[in-house]
């Protein structure tokens, strides 16, 4: 089981693969020849790659505007998000992505055709996994570049992120309070039931999510699917939609349900929602079932050093810790005081 | 206190533009107390006082009206 994990998580490695231009994506240097032509094979690379839920972004000594319109000629800009086509050391360059999309630099991929660059860049950033251009045709069968398992949400997810650079750019330049921008963006919360479709990134939830997550619990295809059919648990999950486009199934819930007492063993929320304010939604809607069901509410807590946000958020709902052992905490609420729901959102809930 | 007072109030009228917040008003009362306000608040009142606000000082009577804040963070901060 140990060992099973562990291969898991090094299949899983690669969330973005960063890649030079020049005699990598295209044969000829740009500046030279106009005319450039692909490298054979490397469209199907990259769309087989987004199709997995890779990200891809360009780090590329070139002319900024010359190489985006190439890239557009091609058809392939779309698959690049953040491009950093300038003149600094890869290695910034590398960063930079890092930084915009947030995630770690020892989940990054650099594929370049230059000794030279390969070299700055496992120098400067030796956690970052270097490919040799040449090795293109062997590049998708790396295991660090196949995911275990493919779910909606990770195929979508260039496009997730692409969305969320347009509502960057709307929120950097939006005058009004915080409640008028997210009024302004039309979200749909819906909450539904761990379906059997919602499996796979049900489980993906439980290991990717640190920061929103109140327990750490993490609890696999077979375990999930077993909680979901059982009687004495409720398992929730939830997908939030704006005007720019979908956020995927971003929440998830796991409540055991005892005669008396209903506790929360796992509540989470993606990180790339953690600005829109709905951390609170599906916990005042479990809060609203138990009311209903007239039975007393627990939630399990364990503190790390990320998830202090999901402590506020419990401790601001009402809940209160009746028992403590070093980082773990167990909270009760008597329901007395239910938040209503905020203006900015509409809530479904499917049966 | 007063300073106190006037820098809490100021950040909370970011979030209750609509409503001139008394002193002594409840806060969760009105509603739509999100997350994120919680921790925007929070992390407001750490760094905007040199605070440090415990695990155990998160309880919602020291929030619930800017009295309730401007105590607290007196108390915290001596």
């Amino acid at each position: 089981m140990k060992s099973e994990s562990t291969v898991v998580k090094e299949k899983q490695k690669i969330k973005c693969i960063v890649w030079d231009l020049d005699n990598t994506v295209w044969d000829g240097v740009l500046l030279e020849d106009s005319n450039v032509t692909l490298r054979h094979g490397v469209v199907d690379i990259i769309k087989t790659l987004d199709e997995r839920g890779i990200l891809q972004s360009v780090a590329s000594k070139n002319e900024h505007h010359a190489a985006l319109e190439k890239l557009e000629e091609f058809g392939l800009k779309e698959y690049f998000i953040y491009p950093q086509i300038n003149w600094n050391a890869k290695s910034s360059s590398m960063l930079a992505i890092a930084e915009a999309i947030n995630i770690g630099k020892d989940t990054l991929a650099f594929v370049d055709d230059q000794p030279f660059e390969r070299e700055e860049v496992q120098f400067a950033l030796p956690e970052v996994l270097c490919i040799d251009a040449n090795d293109l045709s062997q590049l998708l069968d790396m295991p660090q570049l196949h995911p275990t398992f493919i779910t909606d949400d990770s195929k979508n997810r260039r496009k997730m992120y692409m969305y969320d650079i347009e509502r960057k750019n709307v929120e950097e330049n939006f005058v009004g309070t915080q409640e008028e921008f997210l009024a302004s963006l039309n979200m749909k919360f819906t909450i539904s039931k761990v379906g059997e479709g919602d499996l796979q990134r049900a489980e993906e939830l439980t290991q990717r999510t640190h920061q929103l997550n109140t327990t750490g619990y993490t609890y696999d295809y077979d375990e999930i699917d077993a909680l979901r059919k059982s009687d004495s648990h409720l398992l929730l999950i939830s997908d939030l939609e704006d005007k720019y486009g979908t956020y995927g199934k971003i929440g998830l819930a796991i409540v055991e349900k005892g005669q008396a007492v209903w506790t929360i063993k796992l509540l989470l929320m993606s990180c790339r929602v953690m600005s829109r304010g709905v951390g609170t939604v599906m916990m005042n809607h479990i809060m609203h079932l138990a009311k209903e069901a007239n039975v007393k509410l627990r939630a399990e807590f364990v503190v790390t050093d990320k998830n202090r946000m999901m402590y506020v958020t419990y401790k601001f709902a009402g809940f209160k810790e009746v028992q403590e052992d070093n980082d773990t905490v167990l909270f009760e609420n008597d329901l007395s005081v239910m938040q209503p729901l905020p203006d900015y959102l509409t809530l479904t809930v499917k049966p | 206190m007063e300073t106190t007072n006037v820098k809490v109030k100021q950040f909370l009228s970011k979030f209750f533009r609509k409503h001139e917040l008394q002193d002594d008003e409840d806060i969760f009362s009105l509603g739509f107390v999100n997350s994120l306000f919680a921790m925007q608040l929070v992390m407001f009142l750490e760094k905007e006082f040199g605070i440090k606000v415990d695990n155990k000082d998160l309880d919602m009577s020291n929030f619930k009206s800017i009295n309730a804040i401007c105590e607290l963070v007196d108390r915290k901060a001596s």
